[in-house]
């Protein structure tokens, strides 16, 4: 049967045909569905880890205990699991283990842009690259062939328009998943100096016979074509370059570490020049270079963002391969309006809404994180300060603290359920452990709501669907040594308000738990706000609350009764009673 | 043949996911190659949204680049404007007469451009501007506007009519499925 699948589907059906049956991951953009597709499949075991070291280490065990496990994860995901990912290569693998990469160039919803491909070169493990979901579902399953084979990690990096990009994949039937034989052996699995020593020259061999292998596998292979012109690409950079060079030779690699050198030497010598086409960094080009050859890359093909047909034909128009003729110019429209941006918001609604506002106007300096309240910092809200990592905000505010006592007593973190279980945690137990002065703002909407609607360990909830114990947050953070601990409402302004004016200017580490569910899991269809016109004086207060709602015309404010829930926050704004609640709405509704 | 590349382009919430999703299933049956390319996550949040189809005897990349949309179906006018400049010399333009303000022109820090519509037809010479919001009310359910839009793109691919109906079938859920034919019948005959 052909299905037209995700990226994201087709690695999840790789993984179920070829017999994994325990996968780990944290969400994150691009990466999420990955694990959302595999946890419906029969006989399988897929659950949320509260970060991604935990699912990598995760997915180690299963390994060693002779299960094929999957591990997933965005980019970024991949620094908090790089001490396991490091060591792991040293241990090697019992069952085949596949870890996910999924890169997001351009930064669609991400902090960065980092080019994961080096951390294949870093650990020293071996990478695939899929160009589409046909690849990815093939190359899942050979992925864990090549863990079992060489006993190594197996890192499979995807990008965002491979993630999330349908394209057709032939569907196979399930090989029957078996279990290895689980032997006590220390000298692999115990990683201690004189059994590290040992296995990091055992890592050496397995890297040279990869070397090898990586010039013969079916993966890297040579697409005969127009001998003037030769490219080496790789991922779905070579989409782009077979829409802009059908003609030319092109060395396609599916395997991108180790790389096959005897195999781009024997494509070099057959080509007149030689071009690298690659996504984000010189990272093949730079190979190439090393072996001696006369490679051209960055210096036509940009280093940042994503690539596309275009930028690749603009590079090989500047390197005087295409013709500038040749191109059809991109239509010139004259006069044309300014077009506003449309950013993303917070939704009508949201609770977060309340507690940027808040912020905003008790003029505090505000250390955030990553989550769908990071948009609290954007225009008109501008309730932010910072977003640096997950869990940043809570380190920053203690390191701003001990730095400037000018901002003691005026510097808050802001952390979401999830992204503080996932790494905000120990940000607090330094605080406390350090006699710090820290205000955390814990905004508790009971789901992972950016990414999608994951459940986490506060929700109840498993990824199976199974009822799990939700984590209780006061009973925690009282437990790690905080003595003021107190629960908000964030819809209720004056609440929230006292609560953080009283927080910041007590001595000692607080913490306020901001608690109420996202908008979009209440479902709410509560009677809309009206609005008293006579009342209104256009004075645009309502505005600053940055709802997608509320507009002002001809110097009237006005409520949009589709979009509004009746959350109750604007008439809390108001100070002319211009907006009024519902009856029985109101804050809290 | 030269492939068929379509922009579905709206504001997170108006359905181009389920227009998207009708497109390659026809595109299906008709035996071509596809592939549809959109962003998920922090772009879902009210932002801009776009979907891209390309349909073919065979298709290398996910992305339509500028100047070379077949058609771009517009669910709200002000993102038919954000991506005119992806449409090719002489294609075509399908604009919902929706006006979606973003925040930062509810927030008064930005203005709406006046006259959208007539702005995109003085531009594209096949500009079709659809109430799909009205249609779609007529017809028993505002939110089959989509099915709207895709009716009039119908009309304008090389594709029979009962492909979109047998599409319809397979991808509506069954007690949506009589108002949204109503919805795709309207659009078709436009």
């Amino acid at each position: 049967m052909r299905e037209l699948m995700t990226g994201n589907e087709a690695i999840a059906r790789g993984a179920f045909e070829n017999g994994v049956t325990v996968a780990s991951g944290y969400p994150g953009t691009p990466s999420t569905e990955i694990l959302e597709n595999f946890c419906r499949y029969q006989g399988v075991y897929a659950e949320w880890a509260p970060n991604e070291k935990v699912a990598l280490e995760v997915g180690i065990g299963a390994s060693m205990a002779g299960a094929r496990a999957l591990v997933t994860m965005k980019h970024v995901g991949v620094n908090v699991a790089a001490d396991p990912l490091l060591t792991a290569a040293y241990t090697g693998v019992n069952g085949g283990l596949v870890i996910i990469s999924a890169d997001d160039p351009g930064m669609h919803s991400s902090q960065n842009e980092q080019d994961n491909r080096n951390y294949a070169r870093f650990a020293r493990i071996p990478m695939l690259e899929p160009s589409d979901s046909a690849e990815a579902r093939d190359m899942m399953g050979l992925a864990l062939e090549i863990s079992e084979e060489f006993d190594i990690p197996v890192m499979l990096r995807i990008t965002t328009r491979v993630a999330h990009s349908q394209s057709f994949v032939d569907l196979k039937e399930q090989v029957t998943p078996s279990l290895r034989e689980y032997k006590k052996d220390t000298r692999k699995w115990l990683m201690v100096p004189a059994f590290g020593r040992m296995r990091r020259a055992s890592l050496g061999e397995r890297m040279e016979r990869l070397s090898r292998y990586s010039g013969k596998t079916p993966v890297n292979f040579i697409l005969p074509g127009d001998k003037k012109v030769g490219v080496i690409t790789s991922g779905v950079s070579y989409q782009y370059l077979r829409d802009t060079l059908p003609g030319a030779s092109v060395l396609k690699l599916g395997m991108t570490y180790p790389l096959p050198a005897g195999l781009i030497r024997q494509f070099a010598a057959g080509v007149e020049k030689l071009f690298v086409v690659e996504e984000l960094e010189p990272y093949i080009e730079d190979f190439v270079r090393g072996l001696g050859l006369n490679a051209k890359g960055k210096e036509f093909f940009p280093e940042t963002g994503e690539l596309g047909a275009a930028p690749v034909r603009r590079g090989f128009i500047a390197a005087g391969v295409i013709p500038e003729e040749a191109s059809a110019p991109v239509p010139q429209y004259q006069d044309m309006p300014a077009v506003p941006v449309r950013p993303p918001v917070l939704c009508a609604g949201c609770p977060h809404r309340g507690v940027f506002y808040a912020l905003r106007k008790l003029k505090l300096v505000v250390t955030g994180d990553i989550g769908c309240y990071t948009l609290g910092g954007l225009a008109p809200l501008e309730g932010m300060d910072s977003c640096v990592c997950m869990g940043a905000s809570i380190g920053m505010s203690h390191g701003i603290d001990m730095a400037a006592p000018g901002l003691r007593g005026r510097t808050v973190a802001v952390i979401g359920d999830s992204t503080f279980l996932h790494s905000g945690i120990t940000g607090l137990i330094d605080v406390v452990y350090n006699g710090g002065n820290t205000t955390v703002l814990i905004l508790d909407n009971s789901t992972t709501a950016m990414t999608g609607h994951q459940d986490n360990p506060a929700t109840g909830k498993t990824l199976m669907g199974k009822d799990a114990p939700v984590i209780d947050l006061e009973g925690l953070v009282k437990s790690l040594g905080v003595v003021r601990v107190r629960t908000v409402d964030p819809l209720d302004l004056s609440q929230l308000e006292e609560a953080i004016k009283e927080e910041v200017t007590a001595s000692g580490p607080s913490v306020i738990i901001a608690r109420k569910p996202c908008v979009l899991l209440r479902r709410q269809t509560g009677s809309p706000v009206t609005v008293n016109e006579e009342a209104c004086t256009g004075c645009k207060t309502c505005l600053r609350l940055s709802c997608p709602a509320i507009s002002v015309n001809d110097k009237k404010c006005s409520v949009d009764p589709v979009s509004c829930i009746g959350c109750g926050l604007c008439p809390q704004v108001c100070k002319f009673g211009a907006l009024v609640a519902a009856k029985g709405g109101g804050a809290g509704a | 043949m030269r492939s068929i590349d379509v922009l579905l382009v709206g504001v997170g919430g108006q359905g181009t996911i389920l227009a998207s999703r009708i497109l390659a299933h026809v595109g299906q049956s008709m035996g071509y190659d596809i592939k549809v390319s959109e962003i998920h996550g922090m772009a879902q949040r009210g932002g801009s949204v776009v979907t891209q189809v390309r349909m073919g005897e065979k298709v290398f990349s996910p992305l339509i680049e500028e100047g070379t949309a077949d058609i771009i179906l517009a669910f709200e006018k002000l993102e038919g404007l954000r991506w005119l400049s992806y449409l090719k010399p002489g294609g075509s333009m399908i604009v919902n007469d929706q006006a979606i303000y973003p925040v930062p022109v509810l927030a008064g820090l930005a203005v709406y451009p006046e006259d959208v519509t007539g702005c995109l037809s003085a531009r594209v010479k096949d500009n079709a501007v659809v109430d799909a919001l009205a249609i779609a009310r007529d017809c028993g359910n505002p939110k089959a506007a989509n099915v709207v839009l895709v009716g009039v793109l119908a009309r304008r691919l090389p594709i029979p009519e009962e492909k979109w109906q047998e599409a319809l079938a397979a991808r509506v859920p069954a007690k949506f499925l009589e108002v949204n034919r109503a919805a795709f019948s309207k659009g078709y005959k436009l």
